[in-house]
């Protein structure tokens, strides 16, 4: 049962923490272009060719 | 959809010669160049001798020439072109590059901002391609494109030994030279008028979704250990029951917003929706749960309560998602339409203006190849004008000093000086919008079936939990908490969460599957409305027809007209031809292509062209009185005069053909079981060809908007419901009164507006296909309609008996659930009813001639 008082909060903060990254990724705009962001990773051009403007979050 | 850049076609091209070898030293295939390097598009003639070997125009030449020279070279490996977008050919001339000076927005931080959108996206090779080119200019700072959405923002810091900083559009157009160079259409919008309300509730319901995802999965833990638990003792049970109320009574309270909302609103009009019974179903629950953890008993519903809303939560951004995809592509499709005004200011200076904002009585100009923006009368200038979206007249009309002009006519040979009649309320546009709304008065009172499904159930479901609580409580002798507990269960056991996802779930799937069709759905309730159509209404020019004129066989084909023409005529005719935007010139010019255009033609607006010929004779393409031709010869039909000199003058007669599958369409839809009609605003000869081409029997020519909304209603009130497809402004209120409507993508934005459906291409068979999904889904969501009674019939007696325990409670929600989603998902199999349209070659799409 002492096991139980480690593990419930363990399990709860692991949760909070998936969640937190999930409210994250959305508010950074992550999934305002699903088709884009799987169809860019094809054209990986080399960070070091690439002096492009990065994205920038809105 | 993949085709390939360059397909070997045996039996065309010439043969394999290194001297032809392109530019860049790529080897010719051996049976020549069959389809432009650039472009993809087939090519017409011998590319070699026009000078531009392996493309099909100049400017696909230069678009190749300008990617290779950036070292852009691995976007034509990497790219796959679909055939149903807009090819890349870049825009032969400069007036059709909208001007992106009212769009472009100063940041605080010294750059200049602005949105577009991408016409001409293929795939992501082009957006990658896009971002590239921009981002080599001087000064860019940002270029993203969204492929879901297909905007492109840019965002740059205007230089000044660029010549930005003194331009007025802040360098824009230096910005995105190169894209426009490379083929890719660029339309400025404004970003506060296309659905950012749209975009801020979806967001809102994903963060609710996921929140009540989390606390799902969470109290599952608890509620499993609880149940399985055999040897758990009270005091444990207990603990997890308060963890279980720690997490579920925040995350309900954040996610029961959207139905919480809904529901009071719906309760407020006196009515009762699909959310009234969820919010007291989910408030009642977690609050009889509250109570029952606090005095320690065993019934604490945590787990089916937030389970309940996170299911309803997916249906319901599900739904939200499909449905604001097809609007933003509708949206889209609308924002290609609008165009910036020119006014000419009093010291003779120009400025550019949105329509809405030109004051009543300024002078506009409007060039050649431009849409006319408002209503006004022409204060000087000559020219002809295409009032085929307006009027479906294919044939353009003369317009001189004093004539009446409208907005979205078409401008074609000659610059006009109009001056601004009307704005606002006083336009032809407005009055079309008024009629519009009045006649769409009569579909507002349309119930979907899940409402009325609802209508009925919310207040069975409520009688059937107060029954149960008078019961237990009066008849049964419990005591009232008890009861409660009973009534709270009957609650949660007819939460319709089956029924609320029957209808959504079926929706995005079939508007998903559609919109890859290529049609879109613009209303919630057009599947509905479409399936119990059976009468469909044609409009003519642009609709059962392409809406562009060919030239009729009448040379050697054609021996019996006494006006017939020569090839040395079409050829001739051609040359003149090649160098105007008179949709009949274009038609002549495209009957040969490849013509080359003749120096020192000169246009005669609202008249024709002219050429001195070498011998110092005068050639004329034109009217039959700008070729002085007899005028006793009466032709069905658009027609073009030429003369060479002072021989005798032969006539081209053109003819506005059908929709490829029109007639094979009208056919299907009979056979389905569907009355087909034709209504049009055209001359009763024209109609009547085009009836019987097409095989319809029942048609009315010479109808005016009025007279058609008429019609409509006539057949409305004779019990018929009615399909219109239209695409002219001249259809919009008929389009607004039918039962549900659907344009072409080609149409006025007013009409697309109107329709339920837009749908894209040069056929007709979408409307086939889309009349199909629509019956499968309504058969779909009758089965899970059905479905979710069933299970209703069996869990609510033993909710009434007091039998349900939590573990019941959340199996039985769940997998109800799962059951109506699953048989969802059957209408994603089988493959669409389509016919020889994906065999052959798509055509390119049709555009407004500007």
């Amino acid at each position: 049962m002492n096991a139980l008082l480690f593990l419930i909060p363990l399990a709860l903060l692991l949760g909070l923490g998936g969640l937190a990254a999930f409210l994250w990724a959305l508010r950074s705009g992550q999934f305002d272009d699903m088709d884009g962001a799987a169809h860019r990773i094809l054209f990986d051009d080399d960070e070091d060719d690439w002096k492009g403007p990065r994205p920038r979050r809105d | 959809m993949v085709a390939a850049v360059t397909r070997p076609d045996p039996g065309s091209g010439a043969g394999s010669d290194p001297a032809t070898a392109s530019f860049d030293g790529t080897p010719m295939p051996p049976e020549g160049w069959t389809h432009c390097r650039h472009c993809g598009d087939a090519i017409a003639g011998d590319c070699c001798a026009a000078g531009h070997p392996g493309f099909c125009c100049a400017g696909c030449e230069g678009a190749f020439r300008l990617v290779n020279g950036l070292g852009l070279d691995g976007y034509y490996a990497r790219r796959c072109l679909d055939p149903e977008t807009r090819p890349l050919k870049p825009e032969t001339d400069a007036d059709a590059i909208p001007d992106y000076a009212p769009h472009v927005t100063a940041m605080e931080d010294g750059t200049a901002s602005l949105p577009l959108l991408v016409e001409g996206l293929h795939c992501a090779a082009c957006v990658w391609l896009i971002e590239r080119l921009l981002a080599m200019q001087p000064g860019v700072d940002h270029a993203r494109v969204n492929m879901t959405t297909r905007r492109l923002t840019v965002r740059w810091i205007p230089q000044a030994d660029q010549g930005d900083t003194a331009a007025p559009d802040q360098g824009a157009r230096r910005v995105l030279d190169p894209v426009l160079r490379v083929g890719y259409r660029l339309v400025p919008f404004d970003p506060a008028a296309l659905g950012r309300d749209t975009d801020r509730t979806e967001r809102a319901l994903l963060r609710a979704m996921a929140v009540s995802g989390f606390a799902a999965g969470n109290i599952m833990l608890f509620s499993v250990s609880v149940w399985f638990g055999t040897d758990m003792s009270p005091t444990t049970r207990d603990l997890m029951h308060w963890l279980s109320a720690l997490i579920a009574v925040p995350a309900i309270a954040y996610g029961i917003r959207p139905f919480a909302r809904s529901a009071v609103t719906a309760l407020r009009a006196g009515r009762a929706n699909m959310d009234v019974p969820i919010t007291l179903a989910v408030l009642l629950a977690a609050g009889m749960s509250l109570w029952e953890t606090a005095r320690g008993g065993p019934h604490a519903y945590f787990d089916a309560a937030v389970m309940l809303l996170f299911f309803l939560l997916i249906g319901r951004y599900l739904d939200s998602r499909a449905r604001g995809r097809a609007r933003s592509a509708a949206e889209h499709l609308l924002a290609l339409g609008g165009h910036a005004v020119t006014v000419v200011e009093a010291g003779g200076g120009t400025r550019t203006l949105r329509p809405e904002a030109v004051p009543v009585g300024a002078t506009v100009l409007v060039a050649v190849g431009e849409r006319v923006g408002v209503d006004g009368t022409v204060a000087q200038g000559i020219s002809d004008l295409d009032g085929s979206l307006i009027t479906g007249e294919t044939v353009p009309a003369r317009a001189g000093p004093g004539d009446r002009v409208f907005a979205g006519t078409l401008n074609l040979s000659a610059p006009l000086r109009v001056r601004v009649d009307a704005v606002g309320d006083g336009t032809l546009l407005a009055e079309i919008v008024r009629m519009m709304e009045a006649a769409e008065q009569g579909r507002a009172r349309y119930v979907a079936l899940a409402d009325r499904v609802s209508r009925l159930y919310a207040p069975v479901v409520h009688a059937l939990a107060l029954a149960a609580f008078l019961g237990w409580w009066l008849a049964g002798g419990l005591p009232w908490q008890e009861a409660l507990l009973i009534a709270a269960a009957v609650l949660i056991i007819t939460c319709p969460c089956a029924l609320a996802l029957a209808v959504p779930v079926v929706q995005v799937i079939a508007s998903g599957r559609l919109l890859r069709e290529g049609t879109f759905l613009k209303t919630a309730t057009a599947l509905e409305r479409l399936r119990e159509a059976d009468t469909v209404v044609f409009d003519k020019t642009g609709t059962l027809t392409l809406g562009t004129p060919t030239v009729q066989p009448g040379g050697p084909d054609a021996p019996a007209d006494p006006w017939g023409w020569s090839p040395d005529d079409l050829r001739l005719g051609a040359a003149l031809a090649a160098s105007s935007r008179h949709p009949l010139a274009r038609a002549l010019a495209a009957a040969r292509p490849g013509t080359p255009a003749l120096v020192g033609v000169r246009e005669h607006p609202g008249a024709g062209l002219s050429w001195a010929g070498p011998a110092g004779e005068t050639v004329r393409l034109g009217s039959a009185s700008f070729c002085k031709a007899p005028a006793d010869t009466v032709a069905a039909g658009p027609e073009l005069w030429l003369r060479h000199g002072s021989a005798r003058p032969v006539r081209f007669r053109f003819r506005d053909p059908l929709r490829p599958d029109a007639a094979a369409v009208v056919t299907a839809l009979r056979a389905r079981g569907l009355a087909v009609e034709l209504l049009s605003g055209d001359r009763p000869a024209t109609v009547e060809t085009v009836a019987r081409a097409a095989g319809i029997e029942t048609w009315q020519a010479g109808r005016s908007p009025a007279d058609k909304v008429a019609h409509i209603q006539a057949l409305a009130a004779r019990g018929r419901r009615v399909l219109m497809v239209g695409d002219g402004l001249n259809d919009a209120p008929a389009l607004a009164a039918a039962h549900v409507s659907a344009s072409p993508a080609s149409a006025v934005d007013v009409s697309q507006t109107a329709a339920d459906l837009v749908f894209q291409g040069d056929r007709l068979a979408p409307l086939l296909s889309a009349l199909g999904v629509a019956r499968r889904a309504d058969r779909l969501v009758k089965q899970n309609f059905a479905l979710a009674f069933a299970y209703n019939a069996v869990t609510i007696p033993l909710a009434l008996a007091g039998l349900v325990t939590p573990l019941i409670a959340a199996v039985a929600m769940s997998t109800s659930s799962l059951v109506v989603i699953t048989n969802a998902l059957r209408l994603t199999r089988g493959a669409p009813p389509r016919p020889a349209a994906a065999a052959t070659p798509p055509a390119a799409p049709r555009e407004a001639p500007a």
